[in-house]
Parts: C-alpha cells; structure tokens; sequence
C-alpha cells in the first residue's frame, strides 16, 4: 500500500523540515555572530557594568510601550503579547504538543486539558486575525507591508487553525487532519530561518544591541 | 463424479432442517438490523428475506494469512448467532473447514463456479503474493494470483476478509518480501467489500456477508471500500475512556497511576483516533471486553499499513522514520556554514579595508609628489 498523508506528514515531511529547521537557524545564528562588527571608537560614558545594567534596564522597559506612544500603541502590544502568550501556551502545554517535544529533547512536564488549550487556541487565532486586520486597515502599517510581513503571518496563523480543527474533528477525518495540521507546521518550519520569523531568536540580540549602544553613549532609552 | 450443486433450497429450508426457529430468525433478523443500525422494521424484512433467499454460493479463498480469520469468525462467544451465517451461505470451498481435500476439493471449487456463474461471491482471506508471477504462495500447484483472477472472472462481488486481503497486512510489511498486494489491486472490474481488521470482528464479518445476502447488494462503503455501518467512527470517538483524553488524563506507561486509574492511552500509543473500527461498541467475546478496556492501546489494525507506520507505543504526533544522525548533521552543517559565510564576510572586509588604505597612500603619494 502507498503512503497515509498522515505517515507522510509524521515522517519525510516532519523530519525533513526539521531539518531545515536546525540547519537554517544555526547558520544564521553563526553566521551573524562571527560577522565582522565596527569597533565602537567612542568613549564610554560610565563603567562598563552600569552600562550592562542600564541596556538590561533599557531592554526591560521596551516590553512595554513608552508613555508617548501608548495611546498609538497600546492595541498591537496587547494583542501582540495576547497571541505570543497564547503560542506559548499551546505549544508548551498541549498534551499532544509535549509528546512531540519529548520525542524531540527527551524533556517532559504536565499538559493542560484539551479544554483550556482550546479557549487559549480560540482567543489566540482572533488576535492573530486581529493583527492581520489592523496590517490592511493601518494606512501606514500596510504601506510598508511587504510579501515577508503576510507570509509570516500565514504561516503562524496556519497551524493554529488547523491545530483547532484536528482538536474539533470536525469537517474530516481526524488522521487527515492531523496530517493536515503536521504539514502547516512543516511549513513553518522550513520557513522560519528565513524570514521575519527569526525574532524568536533575534529580538534578544537586536533590542540587547539598540539600547547597549545607546547606554554605552549615556542616553538611557 | 457428481457432486453437490451450491445455492440448492433457500435459506428457510436449511434452518428449519437445523431445528432453527422463525422466531430465533426474527430474533437474528433484528440483531443484524440493530448492528448496521438500519431502520426499525426491517428486522422482519431480513429475517424473512433470509428465509426465502436461495442460499448464497460463497468461494473462500485463502492466501497469505494465519486462518486468524477464519478462527474469528468460527469461535465466537455467541456461535448461535454467528454460525447462523453458515447456514445463509453454502460454503463451497473453505481449505480449512471443507471435508473434501486435494482433486476433490479443486473440484468442488470449478463445480460452484459453474452452477453459480456471476451469482457466486468469493470471499478472500490473506494478501496475493505477485512478485515472480505469484510462486511464493501457491496451492494444488497453483499460485494464488492465478486462482484469485480465475475464481472472480465469474463473481457477483468479492468481500475481502481480514488486513491482509484488504490491505496487504503483514506479509506486506516492509520489505515485502513476496510482493504482497491487496485483492484490490489485482480485482478491477467487480465489487469488492473490505472487511479489515487483524482479525475481523466476527459480528462485521457475519452481518456484511449477511446484508449481502438478505439485499442481493454492497453495503454503503468509505474511500477504503469499508461498510459504513460498521467503519463509520473511529474506535477514540466511541472509546469509554474518551472522557480522560479531553481532560488531558493520561497513563504515561502500562504500570503507572494512570495506568491504573484506566486513563487515556494516547501517549502510550493507541492508535484510536485514526483507527475506523466497532471495537468500541460491539466488543469482543460477545460484548465482554475490547484491547483499551483490557488496558492496551489500540494497534490500528484495520488501517492501511498500520504494521508499519511506527511503533504500537509511539504516540500519534511524534515522528516515524526517524534517522537520528539527520538533526545533529544538521546541526553542525548550519554551523560549518555560517562561520564559513562569517569567515568570507570578514575576508571581504578585510579586503575592502587593504584597498582603501591603498588608495588613500596611491592619494597621499600623488599629492606628496605634486608638491615637490
């Protein structure tokens, strides 16, 4: 007999895109690490380790919107935290999710019941419509939207929905489902090295590096 | 040599010879209906179409299989009820129940083919060997891919009995080493019922051959040519311990708390959700008891190539066909190849630097040079 989509999906595909995965990942991660940096020719306002506290502080602070920007800002930093919380929570805390990390690491904890996991899967699939929402009614925001900005978007979205879907075994049959939903996950697999995705990891070294520059020069951002 | 004629007096007949009574036949009636969930009613339609049908000529060939299925269908816990099914058929040729043996039951075999010719329905059990034109399965000098073709030229339908001539089954489990192929693939041009599991449940064998028999036509069937009746849910969707599944209660292992407490066996390995089958609700041994209320988790064994989609104990999300060099030489050529790509950045630099200082000192020389 041929191949199930679902031994398709668990098997080549899954272990494929995985593999593209690591590669993908730790070549950018090397590579932008061991890139040729400009030598900071200034002279450093304060010792280096109140400087270290102060980009720490800096970082800290920016996981919350300025005052002044606030009123602007508040709807896409709540709705922002609201769906990366809810990632959290269903790829940490799914049952079914942790069997796949355990195979994977060999690491396990508890899960949460399939109950909580679909509120949290519901609330996180409206914010992320939110989002997308807000990126073609914002003049500006959609101005400067670009293919990358819609196909991240895609491929995050993707896996929640028919994450749902395989949880509901509604509309098909729950193997094709599942299948379904282990290929959306494949797809963002391979493209999570290359594209926006990358802040998963990047965000630490990009906004560390912003405000270490800054602080570094005595302006405390 | 003249030899019993198949499909000789009806049903009816056959039973009253037996002692069986209308009202064991209605009862009969009844329990087929309720099993395919059929309208109220047409318990006595059944039952009386049994009494006045012609007894079926039925054609059982068996090829690559263990007689697991013949075993299911002969010693369950209610064989009242379903060897009554012996009595809606005239078995023709079986090689393990029949009497006659070598030419005889060759014989046999060719001589229901000819009294019933297209009326006849061959039953298979077990996968055709095609690999060397079928000579690794092979009987009264015959391969069975040769009788297989021949038995059904002629056939009103084909019901496949059990995985193997569903699906392959075992014997075409990697690396299949007899080509082993499901009746579908060698069958084209009759009706073909599959009736999978490893074995079949009894119940599912008796009441498909029994609906053939009672409406002279297939039962509703899915995409795997499955009855509906009986392959309409999936084992996790009427599974008793469904409950724990929702509220995220799972044994860990066979000796666990959870284990012991009859939670869910999802991550132990059950295959429920994706496995279409009645274990669930008609149960085993007569309704007693089924493998997840034994405390083991279901094999999926009326699905194809379930001997070979992972471990029984691997859970359903987690990967099969695992390499395990694959991720750490993934691992290690993303980091070969972003330090090499670093390492060029830096050579460029490095470069681009050199011939800067070259043109300023080229710049400086001139100027130097005008000067003087």
């Amino acid at each position: 007999m041929s191949m199930t989509l679902l031994e398709f999906a668990r098997g080549p595909a899954l272990n494929l895109s995985l593999a593209i995965f690591v590669l993908g990942v730790v070549f950018r991660l090397v590579w932008l690490a061991f890139l040729p940096r400009a030598v900071d020719r200034s002279v450093a306002r304060g010792r280096a380790g109140t400087v270290l506290r102060s980009a720490i502080g800096g970082f800290v602070s920016h996981m919350w919107p300025a005052k002044e920007y606030r009123a602007r800002t508040m709807f896409s930093t709540v709705t922002g935290y609201v769906f990366h919380f809810g990632l959290a929570i269903i790829i940490l805390f799914y049952a079914q999710h942790i069997l796949v990390i355990e195979d994977l690491t060999g690491l396990k904890w508890g899960g949460l019941p399939t109950g909580i996991i679909t509120i949290v899967s519901v609330i996180t699939l409206a914010a992320l419509l939110a989002m997308l929402v807000r990126r073609l009614t914002n003049p500006v925001l959609k101005t400067i939207s670009t293919f990358t900005d819609y196909w991240s978007w895609f491929v995050t979205t993707l896996p929640v929905a028919t994450g749902l879907l395989a949880m509901s075994h509604m509309f098909a049959r729950y193997e094709t489902l599942l299948a379904v939903h282990i290929l959306s996950v494949c797809l963002l697999l391979v493209s999570f090295p290359f594209g926006k995705l990358m802040h998963a990891f990047l965000v630490f070294a990009t906004r560390f590096q912003t405000t270490y520059f800054y602080s570094r020069r005595g302006s405390h951002i | 040599m003249e030899l019993p004629m198949a499909g000789l007096g009806t049903v009816g007949e056959a039973l009253s010879r037996q002692g069986v009574s209308r009202r064991s036949l209605l009862k009969y009636g009844s329990y087929l209906a309720t099993l395919m969930a059929l309208p109220a009613g047409s318990g006595r339609a059944i039952a009386q179409a049994l009494a006045d049908a012609r007894r079926q000529s039925v054609i059982w060939l068996s090829f690559q299989e263990c007689t697991g299925c013949i075993e299911s269908l002969t010693r369950s816990y209610s064989p009242s009820v379903e060897e009554m099914i012996f009595n809606l058929i005239s078995l023709d040729y079986q090689e393990t129940l029949q009497a006659a043996a070598g030419h005889a039951a060759e014989a046999a075999r060719e001589a229901a083919m000819e009294a019933n010719r297209g009326d006849y329905v061959v039953v298979v059990d077990g996968s055709v060997s095609t690999l060397d034109n079928g000579i690794y399965s092979t009987a009264a000098g015959r391969t069975n891919l040769d009788v297989l073709r021949e038995t059904a030229r002629d056939a009103k339908a084909v019901i496949a009995i059990g995985t193997c001539a569903s699906f392959g089954g075992l014997p075409a489990a990697q690396p299949n080493p007899t080509g082993a192929v499901p009746v579908t693939e060698i069958i084209t041009d009759k009706p073909i019922i599959n009736v999978p599991g490893c074995p079949p449940m009894p119940e599912v064998m008796a009441g498909t051959i029994a609906y053939l028999v009672t409406f002279g036509t297939i039962p509703d069937l899915d995409h795997l040519n499955r009855p509906k009746p009986f392959f309409g849910d999936t084992i996790h969707d009427r599974c008793y311990r469904r409950p724990f599944y929702e509220q995220g209660k799972f044994a860990k292992s066979f000796d666990d708390e959870g284990a012991r407490e009859g939670w869910c066996l999802y991550e132990v390995g059950c295959k429920g959700p994706t496995t279409y089958n009645s274990c669930a609700t008609m149960k085993w041994n007569g309704g007693t008891s089924f493998p997840i209320q034994s405390g083991h988790g279901c094999l999926g064994c009326s699905e194809p190539n379930f001997w070979d989609a992972g471990s029984f104990y691997s859970a359903l999300p987690t990967r099969v066909g695992v390499d395990d060099r694959v991720l750490p030489a993934a691992l290690a050529g993303g980091a070969v190849l972003g330090a090499g790509a670093a390492l060029a950045a830096r050579a460029r630099k490095k470069a681009a630097l050199q011939q800067q200082a070259g043109a300023v000192t080229g710049v400086s020389a001139t100027r130097e040079g005008s000067e003087a």
